[in-house]
């Protein structure tokens, strides 16, 4: 929709969908990076005050702190997995137990980025920096439905939730840094709470209900025998029950 | 303090990677059906593993406290179709003024 509004809004000043010889030419890419900004505004809201909520729990929690928080939302870029890094870093956890979780949460990144790639234009450099751009949002705006992408609408996207992400980040550590006892703040149960609303968008199929409830129940029963970031890694194996789907 | 930027560092760079395996590497080749089957069960497993441990666990020991009041709250505000950070803040609510009136 947005991407139709642009190009219209384009062609009567200067070229937008020019015909060109009776053939009608793609609109150029900076109308489609236009419309990928505006589309992502709303969710950069959203996406923005997830970084504030990082921001502090990060300087708040003890496991991090205020500027590696900020490099790992400059350099990261991926909620879910850094939020898992403060927590079990919060809780003790060993370095690699942080460190595993965020990439096996980020593994979706993999099939994600297949599915854009022949959609990026550009030399291997260029195609190594858009496809940082790529986050779960910035994909859904650029689908077209299909298994198509548009790239200027995927980078324009990601630009604006990108410098939304960091940007909560900085106000979130520096308001953190203000706050005071993270648990008479209930800080701490922000995060069961945190990780809670990223698993229920997850939820979309009978066999990832399965590794949810088989996952968790792995982590629980580890817990007193292992050190804390391992029953995390351990209940990575709950999602083997996808090798048995055909 | 150190161990905190390797942390960061591997976590950015392995990130970074992964990104761009597909687009630079893999340049839109499908991997094969049973990989991606489990690949899409990761977030699920552990994100679940996170609610169970970050609500429940406290070191080695599974604890009961404020913060399943808190996870309540987030259940409730999520019925609802609140927003994330609603959600978020009514638990820290929630499990706060469990604290303040030393119910748990």
């Amino acid at each position: 929709m947005a991407s139709v509004r642009a190009c219209g809004r384009g062609a009567g000043r200067t070229r937008g969908a020019r015909v060109v010889e009776g053939v009608e030419q793609p609109p150029p890419i900076r109308f489609e990076l236009r419309a990928g900004a505006v589309t992502a505004i709303p969710l950069a809201v959203a996406v923005g005050l997830f970084g504030v909520s990082f921001g502090v729990l990060s300087a708040t929690s003890g496991g991090m702190g205020a500027l590696p928080a900020v490099v790992m939302s400059v350099t990261t870029f991926a909620g879910s997995a850094q939020f898992a890094a403060a927590s079990i870093l919060a809780a003790g956890g060993q370095p690699i137990a942080a460190i595993a979780a965020a990439l096996l949460l980020n593994a979706r990144y993999i099939p994600i980025g297949i599915s854009v790639a022949r959609f990026l234009t550009g030399g291997a450099a260029r195609r190594f920096a858009k496809a940082q751009l790529v986050i779960d949002e910035s994909w859904a705006i650029a689908a077209g439905g299909d298994g198509h992408f548009e790239q200027g609408r995927l980078l324009g996207a990601g630009i604006v939730l990108w410098l939304a992400w960091v940007g909560g980040t900085i106000i979130g550590v520096i308001g953190g840094e203000a706050l005071g006892d993270p648990a008479a703040l209930g800080l701490d149960a922000a995060f069961p709470a945190l990780f809670l609303a990223l698993l229920v968008s997850q939820l979309q199929s009978r066999p990832a209900v399965g590794a949810a409830l088989l996952g968790a129940a792995i982590a629980i029963a580890l817990t007193p025998f292992t050190p804390p970031g391992v029953p995390i890694i351990a209940a990575a194996g709950a999602a083997l029950i996808g090798l048995a789907r055909r | 303090m150190t161990q905190i930027w390797v942390v960061v560092a591997i976590i950015g760079v392995g990130t970074m990677a992964i990104k761009a395996a597909g687009p630079v590497l893999l340049g839109g080749r499908p991997l094969p059906s049973r990989l991606t089957g489990v690949v899409a069960l990761l977030a699920p497993a552990l994100l679940a593993a996170l609610v169970a441990t970050t609500a429940l666990g406290d070191g080695q020991e599974i604890v009961a406290d404020a913060r399943l009041i808190g996870l309540g709250a987030a259940v409730i505000a999520l019925l609802l179709r609140a927003p994330v950070l609603v959600v978020v803040l009514a638990a820290a609510v929630a499990a706060a003024l469990t604290r303040l009136i030393g119910l748990a």
